[in-house]
């Protein structure tokens, strides 16, 4: 039984690369659950909460470079707020005060869940992964990196380094449905960022597909009904629209509800999503 | 859980004091040696998934739930329990306001809201109703419905800001 506890990203690289067995440990709010209903035997831990790099977030030219370990609480509260919103909006619905002071970003693509809240709103950004291993640094996309339920395309000695997520000017929605508002686990969810530079807009799921999916036709149809200039939408557009969102899901009945509800909330969500963003016109 | 005759050792620091522990299994949670090994019984052991926040301790000053903190992971760390809320037998201004609005039912609850409550006011000082639900949002509890609760933060903030510390607010 070994537990290291790394104080940086070389020596994270050094005992992946001497044992790819042992497991990596960031806020511990998924893996110590793990433990406590005896899912999981840990013999080998890596600690990576307290390296330096890890926990810091930085400009990086058009987009901004995010530690693994920087908390929920931060992206949440801090500065990073106003820079990715709709980030800051999911970190925002995710468990509680004592959750967000210590889960991360990192730890959220990690586990993979489908109802990993920031996955959806990474995703929409076309935000980037930095994955490290004792043999340099590769990038992937979110959808490179999830590549199903609770799956990733980490090797056995990788290790996510940083996420680095575009700086858009535009507005940004994140909005989710659960049985409640504090400490729920997704339901539906859904992100919308614009991009006012290029008259773009983008979908994401979260929690209707297994692994991360935008809505793409959604996204195609809806450009038709838009006015970017006074950012208005055709109010004749929007049922087609909910449909559409509903239809770029595909999501399973389980406990904690219906895919029939499931389809139906995320297309409620796209709509409500949109309308928060432009407003509604009627083209008599 | 029976592991092999390897273990690992390390040192806690809680509430000002330094614990050795030894012959720990690795994927131990602090919630179980804070109350196994050390004695400290305040902290409640309920859901095991920081979905209640009976656990909740400070840990370097960042709230947290004691259950989803390896427990060899807090060397090195300041750990503080509701058991080091007060140094006597007198009671906090929260404690007092609990008491005064019959915020304690069952009590199961009652020592992680007000590490919790402590924590936030510290924060926050002047809290209105809704930062309040938000800040005790991961804090179980079955029995009051929260309006109990709800009111005594308030009374403790007001007590704090017009500086009558740990005075009795009954009277």
């Amino acid at each position: 039984m070994e537990f290291h506890i790394a104080s940086s990203t070389e020596e994270v690289c050094g005992l992946l690369a001497e044992d790819p067995t042992r497991e990596i440990l960031a806020g511990g709010t998924d893996f110590m659950v793990e433990v406590n209903f005896r899912h999981k035997d840990p013999s080998a831990v890596i600690a990576i909460d307290r390296v330096p790099e890890l926990k810091q977030w930085r400009h990086d030219g058009d987009a901004v470079s995010i530690g693994s370990c920087v908390t929920y609480r931060e992206i949440e509260r801090g500065p990073l707020s106003t820079i990715v919103p709709a980030l800051a909006q999911s970190a925002r619905t995710v468990g509680s005060p004592q959750i967000r002071n210590v889960a991360t970003i990192g730890g959220n693509l990690g586990t993979a869940s489908p109802a990993g809240d920031m996955i959806p709103v990474l995703l929409a950004l076309d935000a980037k992964v930095i994955i490290r291993s004792i043999d340099g640094s590769r990038e992937v996309s979110i959808d490179e990196l999830i590549t199903g339920v609770k799956e990733t395309s980490l090797a056995d000695n990788e290790f996510i380094e940083k996420i680095r997520v575009p700086i858009l000017r535009g507005p940004q929605e994140f909005l989710k449905v659960g049985p409640r508002n504090a400490m729920v686990i997704s339901i539906a969810s859904l992100a919308m960022v614009t991009d006012l530079e290029r008259s773009a807009i983008a979908i994401a799921l979260g929690s209707v597909t297994a692994a991360p999916s935008k809505a793409r036709e959604a996204e195609a149809y809806i450009q038709d009904f838009l006015d970017w200039n006074v950012m208005t939408v055709e109010s004749s557009a929007l049922p087609n629209f909910r449909r559409l969102v509903g239809e770029a899901s595909s999501p399973i009945n389980d406990h904690r509800s219906s895919a029939t509800y499931r389809k139906h909330a995320v297309g409620v969500l796209g709509q409500r999503a949109l309308l928060r963003i432009f407003e509604s016109r009627d083209d008599g | 859980m029976d592991k092999d005759n390897s273990s690992i050792e390390y040192s806690l620091s809680v509430n000002g004091n330094s614990h050795e522990i030894s012959k720990s299994w690795l994927g131990e949670s602090l919630l179980y040696v804070l109350r196994e090994e050390l004695g400290l019984y305040g902290s409640k052991n309920a859901c095991e998934q920081g979905e209640c926040g009976s656990c909740s301790v400070l840990m370097d000053g960042v709230l947290a739930c004691s259950c989803l903190v390896l427990a060899a992971n807090a060397t090195g760390r300041n750990i503080e329990t509701i058991e080091s809320l007060s140094d006597d037998d007198s009671l906090t201004v929260v404690q007092e306001a609990f008491i005064e609005t019959g915020a304690v039912q069952c009590g199961f609850c009652t020592p992680g809201l007000l590490v919790t409550i402590h924590d936030f006011l510290e924060t926050n000082p002047e809290p209105n109703v809704l930062e309040i639900r938000e800040a005790i949002s991961g804090n179980l509890c079955r029995c009051t419905g929260y309006g109990r609760i709800v009111e005594a933060v308030q009374i403790a903030s007001k007590q704090k800001s017009t500086g009558q510390g740990g005075d009795d607010v009954s009277s």
